[in-house]
C-alpha cells in the first residue's frame, strides 16, 4: 500500500494501509496523543486496507474498498471524503470479527474511582454520546463502541477510539470543545452525518487502566424519564447479543457473562433529554457506587 | 510477495527465529488471507516467537480448536438427521479431515460442513434436513434451477439455530464439467467411521482435493487446498502401492491431468516427496505456482492478468461457452459482477 500508519488503541494494534493520502492525514491528526506504534518494531494484531474497488477508481472518481484480515463480503464502497470513517469501520470490523482475548461487548464505557459504567443498547439509543458526555464531566471515557471483558479477572479494558457521533448528537456532544479535537464533518454517510471526537488526554493515557463493571446500563432516547431494574436472565441475553464474540469464545464466553449478570446489577433507562439522562445516571450510580 | 515466506516458515518452521517485524507482519497477515493461520500456528507451536506474535498465534489456535469442535458436532447433528434414511453418508473436505484425525485437519479452518450421498437419495437427505431445521440460503429461482440442473451439490443450506451450512453433494464435480467422477464408486468404496458416517478412501481424498483445486474454480485459497495434498501425500505416499493405485483412481475417475499437476505442484511448492515418474511434464506448471503464490505481505492478490486468465479458465472448465454465455447474461442482468 502506498500509505500507511500503525496505530494502538486500547490492548489492540493496527496496521493501515491506503492507496490515497488524505485517509493517512487525518488518522495522524487525530490519533498524535495515542501511543505510537512502530511497524519496522512492532508486528500488530490487524491489517486494514483502505484499497480502490477498481483499480482506476484510486484517481478517478476514487472509491474505497474497506479490506483486511477480517471482510465483509458485501461492504458497500465509500467516498474517498470518507476515508476517515472507513478507516474506523475497517478497525471496528476487525475488532469485531477477530478479537479473542476478551468478550467482546458492543457498549460504551465510563470509569470512576475503578468503577466502570458500561452503557449498551442498540444504535440510536444513545451510548455514544452519553459516554462522550460523561468523559467530559469527570468520568474517564473508556470507549464508545467497545467494551472489552477480561473473561478470567472479570474486569473490562479500554478501547478509547474516536468518539462517532452522529446528527443532532453532534451539537450536544461537542459543545464548547476546542476544534483540534474534532474530525471533520462528513456529510452524506449511510448513517448520515458523521463527526469524530478526539477522546480526553487522560482517557488516552489511561488506556491500559482496567475497571471492576459496577452498573450496566441499557438506555433507551426518545422515551418520558423512566428506569426499571434489568433480571440477570434479560441482561445476560442482551449481553450474548452485544457481543460479536460471544459464540467464538464458546464456554469461556458463557462463563464471563454469566459471572457478569451475577455480579454487577443492570436498569433498564428511559429518557428525553441530555440532561435527564445525565442527572438519572449520576443518581443511578450513587445507589450502587 | 508473502505467500513464498508462509510456505517456507509450514515447511521449515524454525527459520521464524529470524524474521523481523514487517516480515512476521507480512507472514501472519499472508497465513490469514490463505486461511492457514491455525496451521501455521500449530506447525509454531512451542517456538521461542515474539509476544505479539504469541498472542496472534494462540488466537488463531483457538479458532481452529473452535472449528474441530464445531464440525464435529455439526457432523453429530445432520447425522441425527439424517439416520433414518439408512443412506450412505460420505464426509468431505475439513470435516472429513477432523473426523478421521488426518495430519490435514491440523490446525485447519473448516467452514461448511460438505456431505456426499447417491444422487438417487438427494430428494430424501433435502426432505430430512429441512425437517430437522436447515433452510435455504439463496430462494434465487435461477439460483435453484441452475445448481439442480447443473451442479454437483443441493444449494447451500443453513441451520436456523446454528447459523451453520451445509453442502449436500451427489459428485465432486459440477455437471457440466469435462470429467465424469464414478460417484457411485466414491461412495461404495468410502471408508466407515464411528456414528454411521463414512470418508473418502485417501485415494479418493487425493481425487476431489485436485478435482477441486485443477478442474474446478479459479485458485482462489488455492495455498490451503494444495496444503491438504501436501499434508495426505506425506501422509501416506509411503505405503505400499500407493502411487500405482492412486495413478489408476485418478484414471477411473478422469482425474489423471488434473491429479498429476497437483501432485507436481505439491512437490513444486512444498517439496513433497513423491516417486521420479510423477514428475515428467507440466509445462504450465509455473503459472499454476505463480497464482498460488500471489500473495503479497499486505495480504492481497498480485498479478491481476494471471488472475483473470484463471477465472476466465475456471468459467470455460465448468462449462462449455454458449452455456457460458447466456449463464453470465443471466447473472449480469441480475445485478451481479465478478470481484476485481
Amino acid at each position: 500500500m502506498r500509505h500507511r500508519i500503525g496505530l494502538a488503541v486500547g490492548p489492540a494494534t493496527f496496521r493501515i494501509g491506503s492507496a490515497w493520502r488524505a485517509p493517512i492525514d487525518a488518522l495522524e491528526r487525530l490519533y498524535a496523543a495515542y501511543p505510537p506504534v512502530d511497524l519496522d518494531r512492532r508486528v500488530p494484531d490487524f491489517t486494514v486496507r483502505l484499497q480502490p474497488t477498481r483499480p482506476w477508481r484510486r484517481l478517478i472518481r476514487p472509491s474505497i474498498a474497506i479490506a483486511g484480515d477480517h471482510m465483509l463480503p458485501d461492504a458497500a464502497p465509500m467516498a474517498l471524503d470518507h476515508g476517515l470513517l472507513a478507516a474506523e469501520m475497517g478497525m471496528n470490523l476487525q475488532m469485531a470479527l477477530g478479537w479473542r482475548r476478551h468478550v467482546l461487548l458492543h457498549a460504551s464505557c465510563v470509569e470512576r474511582d475503578g468503577k466502570a459504567l458500561v452503557i449498551t443498547g442498540e444504535s440510536g439509543s444513545g451510548k455514544s454520546t452519553l459516554a462522550a458526555m460523561l468523559g467530559e464531566r469527570g468520568w474517564r471515557l473508556m470507549g464508545d463502541e467497545f467494551a472489552l471483558l477480561d473473561p478470567v479477572a472479570g474486569t473490562v479494558f479500554a478501547f478509547p477510539r474516536l468518539v462517532s457521533l452522529k446528527n443532532q448528537a453532534i451539537e450536544v456532544a461537542t459543545a464548547g470543545l476546542p476544534p483540534e479535537r474534532l474530525g471533520p464533518r462528513l456529510e452524506g454517510t449511510a448513517k448520515g452525518t458523521i463527526r469524530h471526537l478526539v477522546p480526553p488526554v487522560e482517557a488516552i493515557a489511561r488506556m491500559a487502566e482496567p475497571a471492576i463493571p459496577r452498573l450496566l446500563l441499557l438506555p433507551r432516547f426518545g422515551f418520558a424519564e423512566a428506569h426499571r431494574p434489568v433480571e440477570q436472565g434479560e441482561a445476560f441475553v442482551r449481553l450474548t447479543e452485544a457481543s460479536t464474540n460471544y459464540l467464538a469464545l464458546g464456554e469461556t464466553g458463557f462463563r464471563a457473562l454469566t459471572r457478569f449478570v451475577r455480579e454487577v446489577p443492570a436498569v433498564a433507562l428511559d429518557y428525553p433529554d441530555s440532561a435527564t439522562v445525565l442527572a438519572a445516571v449520576e443518581a443511578l450510580w450513587s445507589e450502587v457506587a | 510477495m508473502s505467500a513464498p515466506l508462509l510456505v517456507a516458515a509450514l515447511l521449515d518452521p524454525g527459520i521464524v527465529t529470524a524474521l523481523d517485524a514487517p516480515r512476521w507482519t507480512g507472514l501472519l497477515t499472508a497465513a490469514r488471507a490463505e486461511r492457514l493461520i491455525g496451521t501455521l500456528a500449530e506447525r509454531l507451536r512451542g517456538l521461542a516467537v515474539p509476544p505479539e506474535v504469541a498472542a496472534i498465534l494462540a488466537d488463531a489456535s483457538l479458532d481452529a480448536e473452535r472449528d474441530r469442535r464445531q464440525a464435529l458436532w455439526e457432523i453429530d447433528r445432520a447425522m441425527a438427521a439424517l439416520a433414518p434414511l439408512d443412506c450412505p453418508v460420505v464426509l468431505l473436505k475439513g470435516s472429513a479431515f477432523a473426523a478421521a484425525g488426518l495430519l490435514a485437519g491440523q490446525g485447519r479452518a473448516i467452514g461448511d460442513l460438505d456431505i456426499l450421498v447417491p444422487r438417487d437419495r438427494l430428494e430424501d437427505v433435502e426432505a430430512a434436513l429441512l425437517g430437522a431445521g436447515w433452510e435455504w440460503v439463496k430462494p434465487d429461482p435461477y439460483d435453484d434451477a441452475y445448481y439442480r440442473r447443473w451442479m454437483h451439490e443441493l444449494p447451500p443450506l443453513i441451520h436456523v439455530e446454528r447459523d451453520r451450512m451445509i453442502d449436500v453433494h451427489h459428485t465432486i464435480l459440477p455437471l457440466t464439467a469435462r470429467p465424469r467422477p464414478d460417484a457411485a464408486a466414491l461412495i461404495a468404496d468410502a471408508v466407515p467411521l464411528s456414528g454411521g458416517v463414512s470418508v473418502l478412501r485417501i485415494d479418493d481424498m487425493l481425487c476431489h482435493a485436485a478435482a477441486h483445486l485443477i478442474a474446478d474454480g479459479d485458485m482462489a485459497g488455492g495455498l490451503r487446498n494444495l496444503w491438504d495434498i501436501h499434508c495426505l501425500l506425506v501422509e501416506h505416499g509411503e505405503a505400499a502401492g500407493f502411487w500405482a493405485g492412486l495413478e489408476e483412481r485418478a484414471r477411473h475417475h478422469g482425474l489423471r491431468g488434473p491429479m498429476r499437476r497437483a501432485v507436481r505442484l505439491s512437490h513444486r511448492i512444498f517439496a513433497t516427496p513423491i516417486p521420479a515418474d510423477w514428475r515428467a511434464g507440466g509445462t504450465l506448471d509455473g503459472l499454476f505456482a505463480a497464482r498460488l503464490l500471489a500473495r503479497t505481505s499486505w495480504g492481497r492478490e498480485a498479478r491481476p492478468l494471471l488472475r483473470f486468465g484463471f477465472y476466465v479458465r475456471s468459467h470455460l472448465l465448468r462449462m462449455p461457452p454458449l452455456m457460458l454465455a447466456r449463464h453470465l447474461w443471466t447473472k449480469w442482468r441480475k445485478g451481479y459482477r465478478p470481484v476485481g
